[in-house]
């Protein structure tokens, strides 16, 4: 199945804020390009972009949890 | 001089030189590239003087559309590289036309990326360097990291660099250790923290923060203790504090004991926390191509030793220069 990678080291953020909803939940379909969480690093808060679209799958990791660089985040079914 | 289009600027890229020193009583931290050898490598690879101004990027490498002839070279961190979507040599020299594209895939191991180019990036010197100073928005690129679209001058190309493809050997390139270690100068106020929390300042590995940039670099992995009295006038009640004093680059000060912070380019030239230590200028190289999530370790050195390590690098700079030459 095909993921979505961490293309920087931070913390991961699945809401724009602590009050919003997610950007994206299970069961969802994204496209290219869409922000579907948030690294923060460096005292700013960068956007993840999915590079492919597809099905949300599943989160591989926690909202709060460090991630590193090339580390799986996000799964997508076709 | 011509430009280069920056068709994305990446995380954090921002134009460094050798810094700007002579301004550190002034307030001026030095900025610079924080890996000197890196970007000093970067520099000869393209046949630029020692001080050209060069790229460095932090985590996510620029992709830069050049308009004219021009020699390339990359540097630091392990990243691949690719000029029109074709893989080049990372540590080489590389020759790029008008329209060429050279892009960067995620990185592997290291932080920072150097991109030079021969000729050098053309902005303007501010007191003496071209280093940026993102803090307070001075030097470099309009005083600021790049962003997509930018033009950014370079200045002319007279430069007669080594032959296009010679390549750094392996031995002579920065490795990336699974916990990196700072070699470290113990003082200036490491008598503020018990005997025992100093032994447990160098033995334990300390953790890079998401809070690690040119600025400074907050680490998290063990607690030290301080040693009780009663605060000097002036020191305030804090035990993490002293009497404000003049902080050497890379000084490491602990704030409540538990998130030591090791101060580095962009980094505040004085204050009122206690300094425990310094990491030794050839090792700001080293923590420089740490990330956050990575593991270092305080290895504490003499000052002979600190002085043999700035000859080692010297030397190695040297045998990289001589091994490269046309």
């Amino acid at each position: 199945m095909a993921t979505i990678k961490a293309a920087i080291p931070g913390v991961f953020y699945r809401r724009p804020s602590p009050t919003d909803d997610p950007y994206v939940r299970e069961g969802d379909t994204i496209v290219p390009g869409q922000t579907i969480a948030l690294i923060e690093v460096m005292k700013n808060f960068n956007e993840v972009k999915a590079e492919q679209g597809g099905t949300v799958a599943g989160f591989l990791i926690e909202d709060g949890d460090e991630v590193t660089i090339g580390e799986d985040i996000v799964e997508l079914k076709d | 001089m011509s430009d280069v289009l920056v068709r994305k600027g990446g995380l954090h890229t921002t134009v460094q030189d050798k810094g700007r020193d002579g301004y550190y009583s002034l307030g001026m931290p030095p900025s610079g590239a924080m890996d000197q050898y890196s970007y000093r490598v970067a520099n000869m690879l393209v046949g630029n003087p020692d001080g050209a101004a060069a790229l460095e990027a932090t985590y996510v490498g620029p992709t830069l559309e050049f308009t004219d002839d021009r020699y390339v070279a990359v540097t630091g961190a392990d990243a691949p590289v690719t000029i029109n979507g074709e893989p080049v040599e990372r540590w080489s020299t590389l020759r790029v036309r008008a329209g060429d594209v050279l892009e960067f895939a995620m990185l592997s191991a290291g932080a920072r990326l150097y991109v030079a180019v021969s000729g050098g990036i053309g902005v303007e010197e501010y007191l003496g360097s071209r280093s940026t100073y993102t803090l307070t928005g001075l030097g470099g690129f309009q005083g600021r990291a790049l962003k997509d679209d930018d033009r950014l001058p370079l200045d002319d190309d007279g430069a007669t660099p080594p032959a296009v493809g010679s390549t750094l050997t392996e031995k002579l390139r920065p490795a990336f250790p699974h916990v990196a270690t700072l070699r470290t100068m113990i003082g200036l106020c490491s008598y503020r923290v018990t005997k025992d929390s100093m032994r447990e300042f160098s033995e334990v590995p300390w953790k890079v923060t998401k809070d690690a940039d040119r600025i400074g670099y907050r680490l998290r992995g063990g607690r030290l203790r301080f040693v009780d009295r009663k605060p000097p006038h002036g020191a305030g009640s804090d035990p993490a504090n002293v009497v404000d004093l003049g902080y050497p680059i890379g000084s490491i000060q602990v704030p409540g004991g538990d998130e030591p912070i090791v101060l580095l380019n962009d980094a505040v030239t004085a204050g009122g926390y206690a300094t425990v230590g310094t990491v030794i200028s050839v090792d700001r190289d080293t923590i420089a191509q740490t990330k956050s999530g990575d593991q270092v370790r305080f290895e504490p050195v003499d000052l002979d030793t600190a002085l043999a390590a700035r000859r080692d690098r010297r030397d190695r700079l040297e045998r990289a220069r001589a091994s490269l030459r046309r």
